[in-house]
Order: structure tokens, then sequence, then C-alpha cells
């Protein structure tokens, strides 16, 4: 399959880019927003044409589970729920990180807490970049905006799951995971032979092949004396991390007087009520993580130097915005606007809020 | 050019389907474009809508509190985005099942009879199809042969031969736009 401009759902997008990315097994259970990853890797029956397994697991429980196993064995493996499936994950993902496997997990959030909705959210920003299960952990996170970056964002997240032995999550909210979009398909490549697969992954358990020691993949370390050594490692690969992957998108920061940060599609919505700020001779610029984890720390630091104040959007109560203002370290005012429970606000909405909150209070 | 559509109505009209085809026609046309759905427990009778974007440029925010052109079929729809479409802006709406019409004179709105259209037409089930061309004949965001393109693109294959009935009640609907 070459390169293909399609036009498609986000979570469609995600199970196309898997197959193309030469992925090995996707292992779900369905749950709205996010079902179309399960259901489009079922209609397009991979298993007939690259090999990859699809696999509707009994529960989310064992979806994760699957998951593991498969990381273990030196596969690229995915699996993808909502809030509460992603919710019912985390013990899978917590020994997932503690094993020092490569994975990718989808969390296309609905509002909660509980069971919640099923319209769109961002409620779940502590839980994806503070560890999520139990333990000292992080998760690579990547945040999509389009429907492309849902595609994009599979192949990234395998790459940076892969180099650094750690699971990467894609952290989308029912909007991009629901509308569709135009988007380039990256071409198809091959799944790896095992071969391929061994020499990537020595640690893998793919069988001794004359070594005289075989490998095993636990988190369980009785000796705390050793866990620390691991957890130091782990602590080393995190630095490591966060100085080389900060990935962040600016638009019209160069003038601007005040700064919106906001991720995923709220981020468009934002774009949309800065236009309409400009109209009005408010100079307002976006700064959008794309990675939530590592966090673009020093570019917010750099900018809380520039502006009169910093306005945070999230479709939550205010999770995010711990890390502006840890960024900010009290320079300049920083405000949020969230809507809750699966209401997505308007593009006025938020220029009302900015000038509330920064400009009227100032 | 850039126009922001919304589509709303009951679910079982075509709402979203005929949002979709619209954005294929955007894509087949080398535009770019976004459709956003209300999803949620939509079932036939509750109300569906659909924001459809097309653009010759980057799209920001697929969800808008204004439109360029809103095409209503319900009551509850006519309610609740009259007042969203922007100043100078075009409202399209099909009397059957409106007893309370469009009030707005800073707007260009549009009454097409869609609904005894398709029923004097004998298939019920281009309903949308005939507001599709109506909307294309009002506001030609996308060329015709596009929409035919968007058409079979969105049609499983099995359902092709049903395309002349659709491009049919596509110019019914241009006709009663004329």
């Amino acid at each position: 399959m070459s390169e293909e401009v399609k036009l498609m759902k986000g979570n469609e997008a995600i199970a196309h880019a898997a197959i193309r990315y030469g992925c090995d097994g996707y292992f779900g259970y369905p749950i709205t927003p996010q079902s179309e990853v399960l259901e489009t890797l079922e209609l397009l029956m991979p298993w007939e044409t690259t090999g990859m397994v699809v696999l509707q697991a009994e529960s989310e429980v064992a979806a994760i589970n699957m998951v593991y196993g498969g990381a273990a064995a030196g596969k690229a493996v995915m699996t993808s729920s909502s809030s509460p499936g992603i919710s019912l994950k985390q013990e899978g993902i917590s020994y997932i990180a503690a094993a020092e496997l490569p994975a990718l997990i989808l969390n296309c959030m609905r509002g909660g807490p509980g069971l919640g909705t099923i319209q769109p959210s961002q409620a779940d920003y502590f839980q994806a970049t503070k560890g999520g299960g139990h333990g000292d952990y992080h998760l690579i996170v990547l945040a999509p905006s389009t429907v492309q970056e849902m595609a994009d964002f599979v192949g990234l997240g395998f790459d940076l799951a892969f180099k650094y032995r750690t699971p990467a999550m894609i952290l989308a909210d029912g909007i991009v995971g629901q509308m569709m979009e135009k988007v380039v398909l990256p071409p198809a490549r091959p799944r790896r032979t095992e071969e391929e697969v061994r020499r990537q992954c020595p640690w893998a358990t793919t069988g001794k092949h004359g070594r005289k020691e075989r490998n095993v993949v636990t988190s369980l370390e009785m000796d705390p004396v050793l866990m620390e050594k691991n957890n130091e490692r782990f602590q080393q690969t995190y630095r490591t991390i966060e100085e080389n992957e900060v990935r962040f998108e600016e638009i019209g920061t160069e003038d601007a007087d005040y700064l919106i940060i906001a991720f995923g599609t709220v981020a468009r919505i934002a774009l949309k009520a800065i236009e309409d700020a400009r109209e009005q001779g408010i100079k307002v610029g976006l700064l959008r993580p794309i990675t939530l984890w590592p966090f673009p720390t020093k570019e917010i630091e750099r900018l809380s130097h520039k502006v009169k104040g910093i306005l945070v959007v999230e479709l939550n109560a205010g999770q995010m915005i711990q890390d502006v203002r840890l960024a900010n370290e009290g320079r300049v005012p920083v405000a949020h606007f969230g809507r809750m429970g699966g209401i997505v606000p308007s593009p006025t909405e938020i220029l009302d809020a900015l000038n509330r909150e920064l400009i009227e209070n100032a | 050019m850039k126009e922001e559509i919304i589509i709303a109505g009951f679910g079982g009209q075509g709402v979203l389907s005929m949002g979709k085809i619209l954005a294929y026609a955007a894509l087949m046309n080398d535009m770019e474009t976004t459709w956003m759905p209300a999803y949620g427990p939509e079932q036939r009778g509750g109300t569906a809508n659909v924001t459809v974007i097309v653009s010759d440029d980057k799209i920001s925010s697929p969800v808008l509190d204004r439109y360029d052109t809103a095409v209503v079929l319900n009551q509850q729809s006519l309610d609740k985005f009259e007042s969203k479409v922007k100043p100078g802006g075009t409202l399209i709406y099909d009397p059957y099942g409106i007893h309370r019409p469009p009030q707005r004179t800073d707007i260009n709105v549009h009454k097409i009879n869609a609904m005894d259209a398709v029923l004097e037409m004998g298939n019920s089930k281009t309903y949308n199809m005939v507001l599709l061309g109506a909307l294309l004949k009002i506001r030609p965001v996308v060329p015709l042969d596009a929409l035919v393109k968007g058409l079979k693109k969105t049609l499983p294959e099995r359902h092709h031969h049903l395309i002349p009935l659709n491009q049919q009640a596509i110019e019914k609907g241009m006709a009663l736009a004329d």
C-alpha cells in the first residue's frame, strides 16, 4: 500500500496507521467514543494481509495484559479504550512500564468521572501525565489535534516506545476521534521478521538462539536495593526523554501580549478565538503542547517573560494549568477556562474568558 | 473561500450522510474539510446535527457557534440555529414539520419543499440529496462533478446502481432552489 489521501474519522485513521506501521497486534474492548478503532481493524482484516493479530478481548484488563505479553516478546502491540476503560488498564500499564517494555495505548477521552458521558473530555490529563497506575513512572503522552496527527502519532508513539523501552499513550479527546478530516496515510511497511525482532529487541523473550541465559521479563523485584537501582534506571530514562522529546506548536507568539495554552482539539477552537481576538486588535498567541509528558516547561518559561497573562483552556476543571503554573513561577497571571462532563466550549466562550480573566481583571 | 455549514434535523433524515457527501466532495475538489457530528446516543427520531467546513486553507476550529449557512429540517433545529447564522448568511429550511417559520430579515432565507418533492418523485430516501442539491445551487461551494465523485466514495459499491437516482434528486433540489 502506497501513500493515500482519505477522508476519515480519527479513530479510523488510528486503525489504518497501525496496519501500515507494521503493528503486530491490537487487543481491545469496545467503548464509545473509540469503538471505531476495533471496528475498522475487524473490517480491514489485516490478519489476512500483514498477519497482524486483531483480538476483541473479554475485558479491558485482559486486553492490556495481552499487550504486556506481546510486548515482552518484542512485538509492536497496542490497545485502545476510553476513560473508564483506561482506568481498568492502569495496573497493566504500570507493569509494562516497570518491565521496560514498548507499547502503544490510545485513550480517546470522554466525560467523567465514573462512567460519565460519551462526549469529549480532557479530564484524564493527570492520569496520563503523572503515571496513572501505582509507582514512579511516566508514559510518553502525545496529544493529537487533527485526524492527520491521529495517524502520524501511531508511528511516532511506537518509535518512541521502542527507542526508550517505555509505553507511549495517544491522549485524544472524543472530538478528534469522531470527526472526519483529510488524512494522508503513510506508505505501508512490512511487519518485522522474527530475526529483525531479535536484533532490535535483544531483551525480548524470543528464545535463547544459542545464548546461555534466557531473557526474563518481570516487574517483580523482591530485593529493595535492586528495586531502587531499577527505579534509578527508569528515572534516568525519563530525564533523557525530557531532554530530547519535548514537542509543541506555536502560532502567533512572536508579538503576543497574551498567551493561550491548550492541547488537542481545544487548541484549534482556541485558535479560532485567537483569530477573532486579533480582528479586534488583541494580540494573542497559542502554545499547543504536542507532548503532554514530557511537558514544554522551558518554552512556557521563556514565553512567560514576554506576555502579560496566560489563559489555559481545557475540557476539565484545571489539570494542565498546574504544569503551566510551575513553568510560569508566578511571573504573570495564569487563568483557567474549562468546560466539564462532555461540554465543548465555543470560540466565543474562550474569547470571553480571555477578556474576563486577563484583560478586564488586570 | 471558506464556508462554515451546520446541517440539523431528526436522526434518520440523512443529516450526517448529507454532510459526509459534501465533505467528500470538498476532498475530491482538493479542498480542506472537517466533518464534526454532534455524536451521542442518536437514533431515529432524536435530533442530529453535523458541522461541515469546506475551505481553501487550513481549518482551525471544527467546533463553531456561528455559521455562514444553516440547513434546518425540524422546528427544534430552527429554534436552535436561526440565531447562529452570521448576518448576511444563508438559512435553508424545509417547511415540512416547521410551524414557526424563520423571522430574521438580515439573512438570506430559502424555503425548499424537499419533502413534497421526494413524495412526488416516489423516493423519500433521496430526501437529503434534494436538500444537498438546493444547498449547492444557493451556495456553490463545490462543483457538481465533485459532488458526484463524493457520492461514489460514500456509497458502498453494492449501492452504486442508485447513483443516477441520487443525481436526479440533486438536480431536483437545484431546480427547487432556482
